[in-house]
């Protein structure tokens, strides 16, 4: 019996094993490989050491779109756990349509990014959009949102123009993005939210009931701390998808504009590989953003024992 | 729970509600109206349309009107195709009537843009690629989830955390590093180039193995008494029991391919091989004035997905779900 069993589980394996040896193990050490060479696709290349590095260090867009990145994800992590836990939690509440609510909130998460960044292009058109139209129904000025190249806190406070450009702010055009992304993700995020609260024991509540506490003492103090494992999870996943937000970019600015404000580190990598074909430059980039997503996933690793209560 | 929270509730759900589904009432709406009528914006969602009418008796066209004066009219003329044939025409005032029309749809915005952009290729080409990975997906994983599962073999654990590992690391890192490859196996602007790589997937790989374990030991030891040969085991045992899990994972795999975007980009070049969403973003940079056009396009790009989504709804979000729960 075991004598027989012995080649079959390697046979088993073997097709997905290929598969994934040919185009994700070999890539992965090809790109940490490439990173040294000067590589575009008509030379064979030659190896030039850490220059790439180097000059990524040295390069000021380099920095920028990290700039960029850092402010993206530093708004849209938090914008997203607090709107989907509010909303999981508000959902979990009512009784009729439930399921209809979950489904409208779900459906810009299952359609295309590239048909909705072309119809949030649209709106936020500063002429033509429905984003200022809104706006001017309550008084608020039509913004050029993708066409402004000004820090959304110089915007709202104009004495700051006098500090470094970083902090200015994520510029106009990149918030639009951001609340774009928001939205298009919002509705996963409060589906792992719900299936989280749902996992919570009602006794707890109850407790908290007859012990007189109101309803907002009982979010703080029972539906918070027992809901992190879930936030923890939202919060890393988010974190590291943020990170590689590409085709909004692509789709709804000319080139990572204006003046480079909205140009995220995968649409440099983009740029420089494919545009300028620069492909040991922008991979040794792309390893630059492979430590942060590795030591991000390593951080969730070892944290998970800690959050879970 | 008082009546007047669970109201304060709704009404809160209801209006974000809207916002979560206006970008998509408006992208109909939209791709429903005349571009000239987009430009002057006076209605926002209900399609209506204004034009003058020029009727002599004899014929009925439809013009633009330039001057009015006291009893005649300056106008140019237009043909079906709303281009001006004729400049600056004298009429008489009485001869020129405003036409309101409220709603006007303007279907033929699909005609149109169907009629300026392949998009039966695209959309042929998605299917293609999306139906042939979903094929080699579910292969792969049965099989090697299978072994994962339900056999004892060296390294199995190192296989494991090999699979496991990759999952993690993003496309973004490999993607340059994965076109000079495919560009040493001469396969950049080939189907091969966006099926091959695609047809094994990590997370359902794990997907299956989860399911796979938790079938009762009893059902495969009575057939391995019976006689039953593996293939015979997962062919008659495991796959009628995983039917759930299979669709499941075939939704997940048939919306990430349909919604793949920046790996088909990169690799395609030739119109000819294009799928949807590269074609559409083609467009989008072609035709950034033709707003209807574009909406209309737009719409007929998501609309295969929304169509899935609503009839398999419950358990597309119940997958979902599923995502975030560890083990």
């Amino acid at each position: 019996m075991k004598t027989k069993w012995k080649i079959t589980p390697y046979l088993f394996l073997l097709p997905a094993l290929i598969i994934i040896v040919a185009f994700r193990l070999i890539p992965i050490v090809m790109s940490f490989i490439l990173s040294f060479f000067d590589w575009s696709l008509q030379g064979t290349g030659k190896f030039i050491g850490l220059t790439n590095y180097a000059t990524m260090i040295k390069d000021p867009v380099f920095w920028q779109s990290m700039g960029n990145t850092f402010w993206l994800v530093v708004i849209l992590v938090p914008a997203t756990i607090v709107l989907s836990l509010f909303f999981a939690v508000l959902l979990n509440k009512i009784k009729y349509f439930k399921s209809m609510f979950r489904m409208v909130y779900f459906m810009p998460f299952v359609t295309s990014l590239v048909a909705v960044s072309i119809v949030w292009k649209l709106m936020f058109n500063e002429q033509t959009g429905l984003i200022n139209t809104f706006l001017g129904y309550v008084g608020i000025a039509p913004q050029a949102w993708l066409a402004e190249y000004r820090g959304i806190f110089v915007l709202m406070f104009p004495q700051l123009e006098s500090l470094p450009r970083f902090f200015h702010g994520p510029s106009q055009a990149l918030f639009a993005i951001i609340i774009m992304t928001v939205w298009k993700g919002l509705g996963y995020n409060t589906i792992i939210y719900l299936a989280g609260l749902q996992n919570i024991s009602k006794t707890y509540y109850e407790a908290a009931e007859v012990d007189g506490a109101g309803k907002l003492r009982q979010f703080w103090n029972i539906t918070v701390p027992l809901i992190s494992p879930t936030t923890f999870y939202v919060l890393i996943m988010t974190t590291i998808t943020s990170f590689q937000t590409f085709s909004q970019v692509y789709l709804m600015t000319n080139k990572g504009g204006p003046l480079n404000t909205t140009k995220l580190i995968v649409y440099y990598i983009y740029e420089r590989g494919f545009d300028l074909l620069e492909m040991g430059y922008a991979s040794a980039v792309a390893l630059a953003l492979f430590i942060i997503i590795l030591m991000l996933t390593i951080f969730q690793r070892k944290m998970e024992k800690h959050v879970n209560y | 729970m008082s009546k007047l929270r669970s109201i304060i509730i709704y009404l809160i759900l209801i209006v974000f509600g809207f916002t979560m589904v206006i970008p998509f009432i408006w992208m109909i709406s939209t791709s429903l109206m005349t571009q000239s009528e987009f430009n002057k914006q006076e209605s926002l969602f209900i399609p209506k349309e204004e034009y003058h009418l020029w009727d002599n008796g004899e014929k009925r066209e439809r013009v633009i009107l330039v001057l009015e004066k006291e009893d005649t009219c300056i106008v140019h003329v237009l043909d079906s195709d709303l281009a001006i044939v004729e400049e600056y025409k004298e009429v008489p005032s009485s001869q020129v009537q405003l036409i309101r029309k409220k709603p006007s749809f303007e279907f033929s915005n699909y005609i149109k843009a169907f009629k300026k952009v392949p998009f039966g290729l695209y959309f042929y080409n998605t299917i293609y690629v999306s139906v042939l990975s979903l094929i080699g997906v579910l292969i792969t994983s049965l099989l090697a989830a299978y072994a994962f599962a339900r056999m004892e073999f060296r390294g199995r654990d190192f296989f494991f955390y090999l699979f496991l590992s990759m999952m993690m690391v993003p496309q973004p890192i490999y993607l340059i590093s994965s076109y000079v490859l495919l560009d040493k196996l001469h396969w950049l602007d080939t189907y091969n180039a966006l099926i091959i790589p695609w047809t094994a997937n990590i997370f359902t790989i794990f997907l299956f193995r989860q399911h796979f374990k938790a079938l009762p030991k009893e059902l495969f030891d009575a057939a391995s008494i019976d006689g039953c040969s593996i293939f015979g085991m997962l062919w008659r045992i495991v796959i009628p029991l995983s039917k759930p899990v299979i669709s499941t994972a075939s939704i997940f795999s048939l919306i990430t391919s349909w919604n793949s975007f920046m790996w088909p980009l990169v690799m395609i070049n030739r119109p000819e091989l294009r799928v949807l969403q590269v074609g559409l973003s083609y467009f989008n940079q072609e035709a950034s004035t033709q707003t209807s056009l574009l909406m209309a396009s737009s719409t007929f790009s998501i609309v295969p997905v929304l169509i899935l989504f609503f009839f398999a709804q419950k358990q597309i979000i119940a997958s979902y779900a599923k995502t975030g729960m560890k083990d």
